[in-house]
């Protein structure tokens, strides 16, 4: 884990700025700054904080600490930033945010998301009971099983993705995969927890899932989110374990290809906002994209920011709950929504059940609702498949 | 002056509680900059969206004797925007839109805080056809500050100074008024900065900020070619290099003439990059300008004093970029994070001497070094970066870094430069070598518009 050197690099950042933008310059694309404007919200003022609390310049207070925690850890900044150190600005981030942590000294909405992790094994404080109450009968995995399923916080507990979990799951009972889920057997995957800086606790969780998965001999996940495929793909690993980890696009591109879907045809607009977890993290961006375009009569509007330029919904680092960047007109998930309206498309399709539930309130809070509709592409291919 | 806690109610009531900062990281960073001079903490930060905010803004200031210091993205590394007496940054960025492309008179009209980048951006889009100067700076740098500090960009060699592109303003006085200069103060059309009118653009140029707020911005356009290509050349000889920049500008065929040397990579050192950059709309154009550059330093390639440098494509991209993000890089050549230069606006028969210099300081302070120069308008004057990178947490470091900075600036000024957006140091130097009565005029003019000393105080201060 590089956030440990993280002290004695910090003070390389120049505050250049190129981590506002995207790569064509054409607006700005941190969160966090986009949302307050003050340029201690961008990267270069996070970063020259940091270094001001290390030496002892500036004393912690709540302002400091949210200013560290509305960073959404999306990226942009690794991907604009034109010096060496660029692909470890995140950890720096999340190194300071562990000291934080160690100390006590955290804002309350993230000290209430710890607590609720490690007191329910989710952030809303859901029953662990309750964790499968979306599944309707969903199989659980057992031996033999290619795949386990592995749905996520958001999937097990939030609405919109409850929805998105049932449409996977149908879609894949429908194509004949060989999968099955964990039910209330499930962990929380620990990304938001690991961004957050809760070392500790991300340890224990990943600990828990992993020792359920060695239990039940899961060599292959199949994530619903791209926060736990982010984790499983890119974090256990390093702490030792392995895992085949697909983000569930992936597995849909697969069957759409080998036409056990056979879409018929539909006819919407529509325009496809890529997860910072499953692009800038992971460099998924053609699966989600070659699965809109196999669907007859659905024709794929880019937003001007895209790919690796992708504005980021405002959700990473836990905000898709404490909600650090909400209140506001510049909040990222209003732009994004009016950026996707712009286009002329009336679908916003996504693949992550952050960007599903930020980008649904959102559409709601510009009156857009109307005229835009959010969906997960899993979806989206389920209403045109008529899988029952 | 008013309670600090009233000040901050009534610059509430004028921008929003989302907008105004006392709190101690927002002051914390913005006093100071990615340089070297000393910070100096604001009591406010704060953020307008309007002209109208402005006004009432540097109103409030100006009744109450606060100090005010309009900013864009701080950038100029010499503390510009650091507020040497406390008060209000004034941070311009939320002043975002750009109002006008004129198409046919080839201007924009923009608000203070539009970043160079986003402009580049918008005419890439919207109206390829036409382009501005774009400076090396990053692209956050704002075009109002740029043009105050009278930044140069890759037009430099053609127009002049980005300030010489400057075609009106809209500016909030230091006492509050509004007011226009140039063209758009009779007419609805920002073409001109000044001609056939009194050209009082000059008194907010290089001014930095002490006579007044800009809130729009002219700027002309120019047309954009096609193609893009640079022709990138090596000498060993510095002697060589101001005769090579002129006989390049002689041409007429170059957009833009840049000369660096640096001692790393290792080699790098002991040569001169010498890069003419040529535009054109076809296949021919292209070839004939090419033709014409070879030809106008042809004698030197029979010398065998200059080379050509066949450049791969993955050499070739950053030195066609706008800006350029290797500038930025430098600032990590001592895995530190800070760089800073002195810039001095020289003849360019100079070159040879400041690169001496340049090389003679580094060794004495042991600190890292490169150089830029780029050539502006036909060959009338270049400027001259002495650059010197620092690691940010070695203060021994910064110190001498600091001292190679300053001797430098010392010896440009004595070679007959005029030193580039000088630091409040650097301006006494000009002030004490200036003509008495220009000193004088100076003060006039800033006492006349800032009567209660608001703006920006510390810097341009004639005794």
């Amino acid at each position: 884990m590089q956030q440990k050197d993280y002290a004695s690099q910090i003070h390389r950042c120049f505050r250049c700025g190129y981590c506002k933008f995207p790569s064509d310059y054409s607006s700005f694309n941190c969160p966090s700054y986009r949302r307050f404007r003050f340029d201690s919200y961008s990267t270069g003022g996070r970063l020259w904080l940091i270094y001001a609390w290390l030496k002892g310049e500036i004393e912690w207070s709540e302002h400091f600490a949210e200013i560290l925690y509305t960073c959404t850890t999306c990226k942009n900044c690794t991907e604009q930033c034109p010096m060496k150190f660029a692909p470890d600005i995140v950890d720096w981030i999340v190194g300071a945010r562990s000291d934080m942590v160690e100390k006590g000294k955290i804002p309350p909405r993230v000290s209430r998301f710890f607590e609720a992790v490690y007191g329910y094994g989710n952030p809303f404080k859901q029953l662990r009971s309750d964790r499968a109450a979306w599944a309707n009968g969903t199989k659980k995995y057992s031996a033999g099983d290619e795949y386990l399923l592995y749905v996520g916080c958001l999937g097990s507990y939030d609405e919109n993705g409850q929805k998105m979990a049932r449409c996977l799951v149908d879609i894949l009972n429908a194509s004949g995969t060989s999968f099955g889920i964990l039910g209330e057997e499930e962990e929380c995957c620990g990304n938001e927890i690991y961004m957050l800086g809760e070392t500790g606790l991300f340890e224990n969780l990943m600990e828990k899932n992993t020792q359920k998965f060695k239990e039940l001999g899961v060599s292959k996940v199949i994530t619903l989110c791209p926060h736990g495929y982010n984790t499983m793909k890119n974090i256990y690993p390093g702490l030792g374990v392995n895992l085949e980890v697909y983000h569930y696009t992936q597995i849909l591109n697969d069957l759409t290809k080998k036409n056990k879907t056979e879409p018929p045809k539909a006819k919407a607009k529509v325009t496809y906002q890529d997860p910072c977890f499953l692009g800038r993290y992971n460099n998924i961006y053609d699966e989600p994209r070659q699965i809109l375009r196999s669907i007859p009569g659905i024709e794929l509007l880019e937003m001007e920011r895209n790919r690796k330029d992708a504005f980021c919904c405002g959700g990473g680092s836990g905000n898709f709950v404490n909600d650090l960047l909400a209140g506001s007109v510049d909040s990222p998930a209003r732009v994004r929504a009016r950026e996707a309206y712009e286009t002329g498309a009336n679908t916003l399709a996504v693949a992550c059940p952050s960007c599903l539930t930020m980008l649904t309130d959102a559409v709601k809070a510009e009156n857009l609702d109307d005229k835009l509709v959010v969906k997960d592409i899993s979806q989206i291919l389920k209403e045109i498949l008529s899988v029952k | 002056m008013m309670a600090t806690s009233s000040l901050y109610d009534s610059l509430v009531t004028i921008v929003g509680k989302d907008f105004v900062s006392d709190r101690k990281e927002e002051r914390y960073f913005y006093a100071r900059d990615g340089g070297l001079m000393p910070p100096h903490e604001p009591d406010f930060v704060v953020m307008p969206k309007t002209t109208e905010e402005v006004q009432e803004i540097v109103k409030l200031a100006n009744r109450e004797k606060v100090p005010i210091v309009p900013k864009g993205s701080g950038l100029a590394l010499t503390g510009l925007v650091i507020p040497q007496q406390g008060g209000i940054v004034l941070d311009m960025k939320r002043m975002d839109k750009i109002l006008e492309v004129s198409k046919k008179s080839r201007y924009v009209v923009v608000e203070a805080g539009v970043t160079h980048g986003i402009l580049k951006s918008h005419l890439q889009k919207h109206h390829p056809d036409l382009r501005h100067s774009v400076p090396d700076a990053p692209p956050v740098a704002t075009i109002v500050a740029n043009a105050v500090i009278h930044g140069q960009g890759r037009l430099a060699q053609q127009h002049g100074f980005n300030s010489d592109m400057v075609s009106g303003l809209e500016v909030v006085l230091p006492t509050g008024e509004l007011c226009r200069i140039g063209s758009c103060s009779v007419s609805s059309y920002w073409f001109s900065k000044g001609p056939p009118l009194p050209d009082l653009s000059g008194l907010f140029m290089g001014w930095f900020g002490t006579t007044g707020v800009i809130t729009k911005l002219g700027l002309k356009l120019y047309p954009c070619k096609k193609m893009r290509d640079i022709m990138l050349f090596l000498t060993d000889k510095a002697e060589l290099v101001p005769d090579i920049m002129l006989k390049l500008s002689h041409t007429e065929m170059v957009e833009d003439v840049v000369v660096s040397a640096q001692p790393l990579p290792l080699r790098f050192r002991g040569t001169f990059w010498i890069m003419a950059y040529v535009t054109a709309d076809s296949d021919e154009e292209l070839k004939f300008k090419r033709k014409m550059v070879w030809d106008a330093i042809w004698e030197y390639f029979e010398d065998r004093d200059v080379g050509f440098l066949s450049t791969s494509p993955d050499m070739k991209a950053p030195l066609m970029s706008m800006p350029s993000k290797d500038t930025c890089k430098f600032a990590d050549v001592s895995k530190g994070g800070g760089f800073q230069y002195a810039g001095p606006i020289a003849p360019i028969e100079k070159f040879p001497a400041f690169v001496r210099k340049l090389e003679e300081v580094s060794t004495k302070y042991g600190v890292f070094y490169a150089s830029t120069a780029r050539l502006i308008g036909a060959g009338h004057c270049m400027m001259f970066s002495f650059s010197f990178s620092f690691n940010r947490a070695n203060a021994d470091e910064m110190v001498r870094a600091k001292q190679a900075l300053d001797e430098c600036s010392q010896f440009a000024l004595e070679e007959g430069g005029v030193l580039w957006k000088a630091d409040i140091y650097e301006q006494r130097l000009l002030m004490d070598k200036m003509d008495p009565n220009t000193r004088a005029l100076m003060k006039k003019i800033k006492q006349l518009l800032d009567p209660n000393g608001i703006m920006n105080p510390g810097n341009w201060e004639a005794k």
